[in-house]
């Protein structure tokens, strides 16, 4: 029972597809598609961790160091932009957004 | 080895049921705890794979600041949380459909992937063997030298992250009178005090 780059490379593909799915699912809820996207994020970053240690470079591991940095602040300024419009609607309902009428 | 496929198959499992609990939990709060135990989980994967610092970093950094900081966001906005949930199962064939997309094309990927012989060649930093040089050191090694610049960038991203969401959050209450610094320093004797001369037993008119 070997355990190799493909069984890694599974589980990066489910946990993207669930960030994807999660996305669609819970369309209304702002909160829920914060928490897909740290999920598709944690999924590249599983990808890019497996091939760095099967293919012996250690590049893919500061590759993922630079998108967990990435996620952290994209989670920071997402809750924070979730926090101010919540001041001013009252509400987070994505479907309220149309200030913009965009 | 039979060890290694034990735990491989332990972590990805709960790691997977986890991630489909996050997308399906009912309450917020729920689908957050179920998020910090996906994240426990692919640490224990990283673990498995050799990339223990990475794995060390994902606890810190999600299970300790990102997790507790959705926690906060979720707690703090009083929402009603069952109405967002209503026509929860409208977009259920879309999300199916775009989904079911994504993982075809991966499954393909995976399945038919052919690593060229010629990778083994074109490797820029190599992990050197574990019993040398720990998998820290090692990232340290790369990190700091040869993409330093990455590593200063990525600094000035959670600065101007951290800057970001202060700036946005920060809120002041009108009608409340605050210290302005500026005015108290720009003071002079001539707007501040005047000097007037009282001539004794007549007061000031």
């Amino acid at each position: 029972m070997i355990i190799g780059l493909g069984h890694y490379l599974s589980v990066g593909a489910i946990l993207f597809t669930l960030g994807i799915f999660g996305i669609f699912l819970n369309r209304k809820n702002i909160i829920i598609i914060l928490m897909s996207i740290e999920l598709i994020l944690l999924a590249v970053n599983i990808n890019l961790v497996a091939f760095s240690a099967f293919l012996g470079d250690i590049v893919g591991q500061v590759y993922a160091l630079i998108v967990l940095t990435v996620a952290a602040a994209e989670a920071a300024i997402g809750l924070a932009i979730l926090v101010a419009y919540y001041r001013n609607r009252g509400s987070i309902a994505v479907e309220d957004v149309n200030l913009m009428k965009g | 080895m039979i060890l290694q496929a034990i735990f491989f198959y332990l972590f990805a499992g709960i790691c997977v049921a986890s991630a489909i609990m996050v997308i399906a939990a009912r309450n917020p709060v729920h689908s957050v705890l179920f998020l910090i135990l996906a994240f426990v989980n692919a640490a224990g994967l990283f673990v498995l794979i050799g990339a223990e610092f990475l794995a060390m970093i994902l606890i810190v950094v999600y299970v300790g600041a990102v997790a507790v900081l959705f926690l906060f966001v979720v707690m703090m906005l009083d929402v009603d949380f069952a109405e967002l949930r209503q026509g929860l199962l409208n977009y259920l064939p879309a999300g199916v459909v775009v989904g079911g997309i994504v993982l075809a094309e991966l499954v393909f990927v995976v399945v038919a992937k052919v690593i060229q012989p010629g990778v083994a060649k074109a490797i820029t930093a190599p992990i050197p063997p574990a019993s040398t040089v720990s998998n820290t050191e090692a990232l340290g090694l790369v990190l700091y030298t040869r993409y330093v610049y990455y590593f200063e960038a990525a600094g000035i991203i959670l600065l101007v992250a951290m800057i970001g969401a202060i700036v946005l959050t920060l809120y002041h209450k009108p009608n409340v009178r605050r210290q302005v610094i500026a005015d108290q320093v720009a003071r002079r004797r001539a707007t501040a005090v005047e000097v007037v001369k009282v001539k004794s037993g007549q007061g000031l008119s």
